[in-house]
């Protein structure tokens, strides 16, 4: 967290900091916003099997990072976070996710920028360096990408930076220093309290992430991207885990539409055989 | 080197989808010389869990950390007590449940080594296969890692048998002071029903269900199916069914030998949590609606008539 001896933020934030005696506190929180091939497209397997037809594709922010880039803000606006920094990893084209969490409230954006796929450990690696250069007191990302389907780097990242870790969040609220995080595991919910720092990770019922306005969406050009490579942050993006090939799963063999329920019952009895 | 099998419990009984991770680690250790297969048991007052545990064919023997830290299974706990004993192994897997997913990538971290999630099948010792992209694709992985930290889908591996060999139980002291992290409440949905990834039928309700009130034509027919009741998560969004019984990409995995999906459009999020079932019915009033693609059998109707209609057919 950072310290200051007077609040020179106050007006620049409209925000509220909690005060230690003579000492001001506010909370910084680091957002993880990846680019992803938008959820409502269909995509297939390059025939020559090296990844998927990803060229001229409708790209987006990954829903679970819209989530958390909006329970960022909403603690920003409850006047219980001072600023809000995005990061993103990948190619230049990921300016254009960073715009849209700016647009959405975010203070400040980082580009790390890479090529090719980053595997959850070395996004971990440098998000761990981030946590650290911006002593950021909350970091809140995605449970999982939709892509890769990993659900990895919230947990890595909390292991790296010694970190409390509240994964699958559906609620989150600060108590006496400490974040009470609600989780949705399989048989119903957990809640845990995090020492702060500490890390959570959302999933789809703890908001619903608001839409950019046009004002906002042009005050948001204005707003700053710091842009730093993988070895700014003394990363190596080679990972032990290579992708040998990606194919097309197995196609399920064409259905029959049935005429009636009796119809529906006898085949599910007579050539199912399942009841 | 040997392959440890983190168990999925409750401190009482053993879940399931251990049986599955089982028989993955069997299938691993078929591509090895000498490899024997461990299970874990971490938790409080587990002593039937490591005994049922005992009973599954293939183990050799049941390590079992009993302490009452332990109870929740914490990841800050969990991850550090793994790391231990990992060095020991070649391979760790838990099943890829909301426990496994929670604490393997945490260990997989501290051990500085890459995770690799919701395996389907195993080509070899070191090459995997997993769906990405919501089931749209398999990428077959390979790890160069010296000790591969796995979870597995349940649902595509049989379940191992238990047998009457037993194997023997030691225990494991481990402990930790940690604050990062403490177990506040826990509010558990209490249900009759199978569990819905374990079992055999499955009918899900979607939007098309209206409200939550009217499930009760599902779990009529449920009743009759020995059945699990699952949601797609418009349904589970619009509150007509808790968070548990969400089926699909980022909800539960379920592959059932009957999966009855009502009042579900099919999007790929849905699709990428049941297509694997055996037998697939639809009941829509559309019949253009995506589900019917997938389905072995599709019946275009108001769900309204089909499913008491179904009730008394059965
Ligand atoms: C990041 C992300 C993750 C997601 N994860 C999941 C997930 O895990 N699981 C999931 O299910 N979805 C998931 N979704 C949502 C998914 O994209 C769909 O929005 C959702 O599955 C739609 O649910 P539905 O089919 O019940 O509703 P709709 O698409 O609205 O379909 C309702 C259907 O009911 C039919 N119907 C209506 N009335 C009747 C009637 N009287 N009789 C018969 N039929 C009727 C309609 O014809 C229609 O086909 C996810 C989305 C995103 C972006
Ligand atoms: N390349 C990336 N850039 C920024 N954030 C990322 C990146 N990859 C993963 N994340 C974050 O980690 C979350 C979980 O991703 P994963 O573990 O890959 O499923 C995402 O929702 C993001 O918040």
């Amino acid at each position: 967290m950072s310290v200051c001896v007077d609040p020179p933020w106050q007006k620049r934030h409209h925000c509220r900091p909690f005060s230690q005696g003579r000492v001001w506190v506010f909370m910084k929180i680091l957002v993880a916003v990846k680019r992803v091939l938008d959820a409502n497209v269909k995509v297939r397997v390059k025939a020559d099997g090296s990844g998927m037809e990803l060229a001229n594709a409708k790209m987006a922010m990954n829903p679970f990072c819209e989530i958390a880039v909006e329970q960022a803000v909403r603690m920003k606006e409850a006047g219980q976070a001072g600023e809000i920094i995005a990061v993103s990893i990948g190619p230049q084209a990921c300016q254009e996710q960073l715009r849209t969490a700016l647009a959405l409230g975010c203070d400040r954006g980082i580009l790390v920028t890479a090529e090719g796929e980053i595997a959850p450990l070395q996004v971990a690696k440098m998000l761990r360096e981030l946590v650290e250069r911006e002593d950021a007191g909350l970091v809140i990302l995605g449970k999982q990408s939709i892509d890769s389907d990993n659900n990895q780097v919230g947990q890595m990242l909390a292991a790296l930076a010694g970190m409390g870790q509240g994964t699958f969040a559906c609620k989150a609220e600060l108590a006496d220093g400490r974040i009470l995080v609600t989780r949705e595991i399989d048989g119903g919910e957990q809640t845990v309290s995090l020492k702060l720092p500490a890390v959570i990770t959302t999933d789809l019922r703890l908001n619903e992430p608001r839409y950019a306005s046009l004002p906002n969406i042009m005050k948001a050009k204005r707003k700053p991207i710091e842009q730093l490579t993988p070895a700014d942050l003394n990363v190596d993006t080679d990972s032990n885990l290579k992708t040998l090939r990606v194919s097309p799963p197995a196609e399920r063999a064409a259905g029959v539409v049935v005429e009636s329920v009796e119809d529906l019952v006898g085949k599910l009895r007579n050539e199912a055989r399942v009841i | 080197m040997s392959i440890l099998v983190v168990a999925e419990h409750d401190n009482h009984e053993l879940r399931p989808a251990t049986l599955n991770a089982v028989s993955c680690a069997r299938e691993i250790a078929s591509h090895l010389e000498n490899s024997a297969i461990h299970l874990l048991v971490t938790g409080h007052d587990c002593a039937t869990v490591a005994d049922a545990g005992a009973a599954i064919a293939g183990i050799g023997k049941v390590i079992q950390a009993d302490a009452a830290f332990l109870g929740r299974q914490l990841p800050e706990d969990m991850a550090p007590l793994l790391r231990e004993l990992a060095g020991n192994y070649s391979h760790v897997l838990a099943p890829a449940s909301t426990t496994g997913k929670n604490f393997m990538p945490r260990l997989a971290a501290l051990l500085d080594v890459t995770q690799i999630s919701d395996i389907s099948a195993v080509e070899s010792a070191d090459t995997f296969v997993r769906p990405i992209y919501a089931g749209n694709a398999l990428a077959t992985v390979q790890s160069s890692d010296p000790v591969k930290v796995i979870t597995v889908r349940a649902t595509a591996f049989d379940a191992g048998e238990t047998g009457s060999d037993r194997a023997p139980i030691t225990s494991f002291e481990f402990s930790i002071e940690q604050d990062l992290s403490r177990f506040v409440s826990e509010n558990l949905s209490v249900s009759e029903r199978p569990e819905l990834t374990s079992a055999s039928v499955v009918i899900s309700g979607g939007r098309g269900m209206q409200n939550g009130e009217n499930f009760v034509l599902l779990e009529k027919i449920a009743d009759k199916l020995n059945a699990a009741v699952g949601a797609s998560r418009a349904a589970v969004d619009a509150g007509f069914a808790p968070n548990d019984m969400q089926v699909g990409q980022t909800g539960k995995i379920v592959a059932p030998d009957l999966y009855i999906a009502v009042g579900i459009s099919g999007a790929i999020q849905h699709l990428a949590g049941m297509k694997d079932s055996k037998v697939i019915v639809a009941i829509n009033k559309d019949a253009e609606a995506p589900i019917f693609q997938v389905a072995d059998f599709g019946l275009v109707a108001d769900l309204f008539k089909a499913l008491p209609e179904l009730e008394q057919a059965l």
